[in-house]
């Protein structure tokens, strides 16, 4: 006698990705490695402040203008805007529920404490939280101006030196940018393991990569503060 | 050997429970872990205590039973099933501290036992090949290229002892979940549910309250079977692809 | 006639209903004449199965794709864990793959041989046939077994054959195919047709008109008993070689549920007939709680020896080849260290005997490697064998690829248990017993590689097919309750078991108990039994029974999780259990298979069968505790294999 053992009925692809610990894990690996992208642009453009405030403001001004004349002026700068917004809010949410998953899924800890995972991944959700609020700062540093004591609109090669001219500017942006480097070098490996990419062979190169990116990407970021702190950006 | 063991006692699943100090004296170096506190046990009983509870069954290592925590560590210091642990692991003089696997789907019967049915659950939701005693057709009708069938019993020798939900600091139950996604995955016989397979197992493990996988690899190191981390990886590739093609039916 | 005053001798056997014919027809015959149960009606019907290893795994899963309801039960905390998950080398199967000269009548031979020919031809020959379809089932179920480069299944060789019939998965082929049917359980379970309870024990069968209608079980972790009613009932709840306390079973194995089955009527044959393994590793103390098994397989490539000379205590190395004796080589030049497992165990005994043995006490032969090492290399070795290299040295502290094996027989497995006819049905009507916990198929030895092979054989193929008939001759079973004379009496016979366990109060522990009478068994009647010695036993026994009574002391109450009283209930039954054993390997003045009587041996030292006055099954039937039961005897035809002297040689 046959026995239908299933039901064929599936909730949808979007519903199945968000409500699965899995699906939740895929959101923040693409949604981390969008970021990752715009990073790595993002550094690149910033070691331009070494060229002078006229090389800096005039990339600062060809963001607004990318894509001229098929996009308006500042239209591909909000895409880019609007792309973040939506990663951001999706890796922030996602890591939010998913550590409330884990930390329900182990509400007794063991009297008999031992640590052994790498300072990466212990620290991905604090160095998280502490990202998150660096990019509010940051925001309302360089973008928005709101922080910012002397901030001059449309001179970004100023705003720069000046924020990086106080202590407190320094610190918070080494701080965060020591961070980034954590959370990239476990979040981009994860982020391969999650999307399926890792294999055996090809985990010592996933590691390699990822210990790179977050060395370049802290090094190439502190760069500016440490220009600016040394003398050499003024 | 001389020992002094903290062990959790928890009379019931609903009662609280505490860590309680027993010295041990005359251990073998060659005793096992267990037969270390079956000798503590004996002598309970005759001073009219309460023997410690903890799961065992084969002591070979494989049928997955036991199941305690020792030094913080799932099956402690060893990549070994607790009952395969022999006392020459420790120094004399030494503390141990033993406890249950903790995570919130594996709720605590009694002392170091501790309810694992949620992987039987998981098992149940998808982790089989639909074949009625009967209809299989000749065993050589498919060849399975050694390789395949290889990988296959790497994952398929998950005994579902649970430590790797023990040592995840999420309580996840994704090294235990991909052992078998990977397993039937790789054959040609799982092939036909490969997709709802992998769909159901996750869900019915996301159900079960185990946490998500950070990738912190700890599940892994206690793995006494030696389950990959990369086949959590490869259960992630599986459902992704799953997904994918259910979205497109 | 019956020179022994502690048993009398009954009618014969009942009827065992295995079809008349010829030999290779007799399963197709069976099963046609089968009644059937209409497929609509399956559902209608209860069956419960007790145990969830090989046999009873398939079994539930099997009768539950065929639309009955089954109700489960396992004392282990997931089906996943039952015993057979233990078992090493491999399964036999005719395919003939090897083109080595295998067939079904050649598996059917050797197995008859291999048990010394105190098995059923009919049943045999079924299990050979069947053994072909249980390879295909496995494999349809992603069961990984070892495959060679082109996508084939790879086989080896096991003792007391001469082809390559052993299909294996590493040294874990007990684990893989028990998945297999776990798997297939928890199908079934997902789907409604298996209402599985772990960590529930069976205590006693309850028998309503002359017909096992339930069981009577304790959740352990509550502590509650209660029953459960069906139209059959299924055991297979495994062997009783826990009797001796140290053995390879798992712990928590025992005998309860055939025990209790024979207290209600369930006759049980051929008890005296166990297994000892001739490849374990030592017992290294005292305080040592089981024996752990190193898989026969290991003998295809590892040569077994021990010195030439008495009390030789150099280590291995330093003994050079000339001073080395490879007994089994040299003994059994054909089979070599291939010999069947009885023939094995008695030798390495032997050699101990004479002061020969290597390790602490003596009590050890070398499993030596170093020539495969050399011929195959270590990788070679290590993908055929690592795990069970690496247990061993996780175990001994001894690295077998630098210095050899230590090992040393040990209880293994049950070849008597209850007693079934053609359909695996006991004396009692509706209730079967499946797997180790029945006597069929292996006589009075087991040859490796058959214990997965006849669990499965009983639990997927003969056992759905039979227990139709009995369902379809027995429809409309009257509802039964709680309330129903036998049933209460039941329960209320074994709560106060239970209550008078811990109402004791004594100063044994259950396990001081159980390793007393495990070492009075293992003395008396384990490897070599003798007239005094079993007489002696049997004087005995009793006498701890008694004591285990008065002074046995279980902690806490029944109403709990408590593995003392459950430790205590089993050894209950063992101590009736054992007295039958005893009496059975007195009464059986031969010598067959693992039942070794020093009496009854040859000139150079084989068992010698006495076929005129033993070539019979015995069936015991249960009269009460410490009265004499009664022999049934079933006598066994040899109408295709003729009983000679066993020759490995």
């Amino acid at each position: 006698m046959a026995l239908a053992t299933r039901t064929d009925r599936r909730p949808s692809r979007a519903r199945t990705l968000w409500d699965s610990s899995v699906g939740k894990k895929t959101v923040m690996a693409v949604s981390g490695l969008i970021m990752l992208l715009y990073l790595v642009v993002h550094m690149i453009g910033n070691l331009k402040i070494y060229f002078g405030a006229g090389e800096f403001n005039h990339y600062a001004h060809w963001l607004r203008t990318v894509g001229e004349p098929f996009m308006h002026y500042e239209w591909t700068l909000w895409l880019v805007r609007i792309v973040l917004v939506v990663a951001v809010v999706a890796h922030a949410t996602s890591a939010y529920q998913l550590s409330r998953r884990d930390l329900r899924a182990r509400p007794v800890k063991y009297a008999h404490r031992r640590g052994r995972s790498s300072y990466a991944t212990r620290t991905m959700r604090w160095g998280g939280v502490i990202l998150g609020l660096f990019i509010v700062w940051h925001l309302l540093d360089l973008t928005t101006g709101t922080v910012h004591p002397g901030f001059q609109e449309g001179h970004p090669y100023q705003n720069v030196v000046g924020t990086f001219s106080t202590w407190y500017g320094d610190l918070i942006y080494i701080v965060a940018m020591l961070a980034l480097g954590l959370h990239v070098r476990h979040g981009f490996w994860s982020a391969a393991q999650t999307l399926g990419a890792g294999s055996r062979t090809r985990d010592r190169a996933l590691k390699a990569t990822a210990n790179i990116l977050a060395l370049l990407l802290t090094a190439g970021f502190i760069a500016v503060p440490v220009g600016v702190m040394t003398g050499v950006v003024s | 050997m001389r020992l002094t063991l903290r062990v959790w006692r928890q009379r019931a699943a609903d009662t609280d429970g505490a860590l309680s100090t027993y010295e041990v004296d005359d251990i073998s170096p060659d005793m096992s872990f267990l037969e270390m506190l079956d000798v503590l046990n004996e002598r309970l009983i005759l001073e009219g205590e309460d023997p410690v509870a903890f799961d065992h069954d084969c002591r070979e290592g494989i049928c997955g039973a036991c199941s305690l925590v020792i030094n913080g560590e799932a099956h402690g210091p060893e990549r070994t099933t607790t009952c395969q642990l022999h006392m020459r692991s420790f120094r004399d003089g030494d503390t141990i501290d033993v406890e249950p696997w903790r995570a919130a789907a594996f709720p605590v019967v009694k002392d170091l036992v501790v309810d694992r049915s949620a992987f039987d659950r998981i098992i149940q939701a998808g982790g089989y090949v639909s074949v009625p005693t009967g209809a299989a057709p000749e065993a050589h009708a498919t060849p399975v290229p050694k390789a395949d069938a290889d990988f296959a019993f790497e994952h398929a020798e998950c005994i579902g002892c649970g430590a790797c939900v023990a040592a995840c600091p999420n309580g996840a139950a994704m090294l235990f979940t991909s052992a078998k996604v990977n397993h039937l995955a790789v054959l040609p016989q799982g092939a036909p549910e490969r997709e709802t397979r992998v769909l159901d197992m996750v869900a019915q493990m996301d159900a079960e309250g185990f946490g998500g996988c950070t990738l912190a690899g700890e599940c892994a190191t206690a793995c006494p079977k030696g389950i990959p981390l990369v086949s959590i990886t490869g259960m992630n590739k599986e459902w992704l692809r799953a997904t994918r093609r259910a979205g497109k039916r | 006639m019956n020179p022994y005053p502690n048993y009398t001798t009954g009618a014969p056997a009942r009827d065992t209903r295995a079809p008349a014919g010829p030999i290779a027809e007799r399963w197709d015959t069976r099963r046609f004449e089968a009644k059937l149960v209409n497929p609509a009606n399956r559902r209608k019907h209860t069956v419960i199965v007790v145990g969830t290893g090989l046999a009873g795994g398939s079994a539930g899963a099997t009768l539950a794709e065929q639309g009955y309801h089954v109700v489960q039960f396992c004392y282990q905390d997931s089906p996943r864990r039952a015993h057979s998950i233990a078992a090493q080398g491999g399964i036999n199967a005719a395919k003939n793959y090897r083109n080595d000269g295998d067939s079904v009548h050649r598996l059917f031979y050797d197995t008859v041989k291999g048990g010394d020919f105190r098995a059923r031809e009919s049943n045999v020959h079924r299990l050979a046939q069947i053994s072909v379809e249980i390879i295909d089932q496995c494999v349809a179920q992603g069961v990984p077994f070892a495959r060679e480069y082109g996508g084939l299944l790879d086989t080896r060789s096991f003792g007391g054959v001469q082809v390559s019939r052993t299909f294996y998965a590493r040294g874990q082929t007990g684990q893989q195919l028990l998945l297999g049917a776990y798997q297939a359980l928890s199908r079934q379970i997902a789907a409604g047709n298996v209402e599985m309870h772990p960590r529930t024990e069976m205590l006693d069968l309850i028998v309503i008109d002359g017909r096992a209608r339930g069981i009577v079980a304790r959740d352990l972790i509550t502590g509650r008993v209660s029953t459960y009613f069906a139209d059959a009932v299924v055991l297979a709840s495994g062997g009783y070689g826990n009797v001796f306390y140290l053995s390879t079973n798992a712990m928590n194995s025992n005998a309860t549920a055939v025990w209790r089955a024979h207290r209600r009527g369930a006759h049980f044959a051929n008890p005296c007939f166990t297994q000892i393994h001739p490849t374990c590793i030592p017992r290294t103390g005292d305080h040592q709680s089981k024996l752990t098994l190193m898989s026969e397989s290991l003998r295809n490539d590892g040569r077994i020896w021990v010195p030439r000379a008495k009390g030789d205590t150099r280590p291995a190395h330093e003994i050079p080849e000339d001073e080395r004796d490879y007994y089994l080589e040299r003994i059994y030049p054909s089979f070599g260290n291939l010999v069947p497992r009885d023939i094995a165990s008695r030798a390495a005994k032997n050699v101990c005997d004479e002061g020969r043995g290597v390790g602490p006490g003596g009590q050890g032969v070398y499993l030596d490697f170093a020539d495969a090492i050399g011929r195959l290399g270590r990788g070679a070795v290590e993908a055929k064998y690592g795990n069970l290299f690496d247990m061993y040295q996780r175990i001994t502290d001894e690295d077998p690829y630098r210095v050899p094996m230590r090992i040393y027989p040990a209880v293994h497995y049950t070849m008597g248990g209850l007693w079934v006819d053609y359909d695996l049905q006991t004396t009692v009507p509706g209730l079967f017993a499946v797997g180790e916990a029945n006597f069929s198929d292996h006589g009075a030895n087991r040859l490796g590689a058959s214990a997965l092979m006849q669990g499965l054989a009983d639990g997927y193929f003969v056992l759905p097919a039979t227990i139709n008939d009995y369902l379809a001759r027995n429809p409309h079973q009257e509802a039964v309750t709680d309330r129903h004379p036998a049933v209460a009496e039941v329960l209320a016979e074994t709560e106060d078991r239970l209550n008078l366990l811990l109402a004791v109060d004594g100063d044994r522990t259950p396990d001081s108990f159980h390793r007393e009478l495990g070492a009075l068994m293992w003395e008396f009647c384990g490897m070599a039994r003798t007239e005094s010695g079993l007489r002696e036993a049997l004087e005995r026994i009793p006498r701890i029974r008694d004591e285990f009574w008065r002074r046995i002391k279980v902690p806490g109450t029944g109403e709990e999780f408590n593995q003392s009283l459950e430790k205590a209930n089993r050894v209950v039954d063992y101590l009736e259990l054992a007295e039958l054993m005893c009496l059975d390997a007195l009464h059986r003045a031969e010598s067959c298979g693992g039942h070794f009587r020093e009496e009854s041996q040859t000139p150079d030292g084989e068992a010698a069968r006495r076929d005129e006055e033993f070539g019979y099954a015995a069936a015991w039937e249960f009269t009460g505790t410490g009265t004499p039961p009664v022999l049934h005897k079933e006598d066994l035809v040899f109408e295709y294999v003729h009983p000679t002297q066993r020759s490995y040689a």
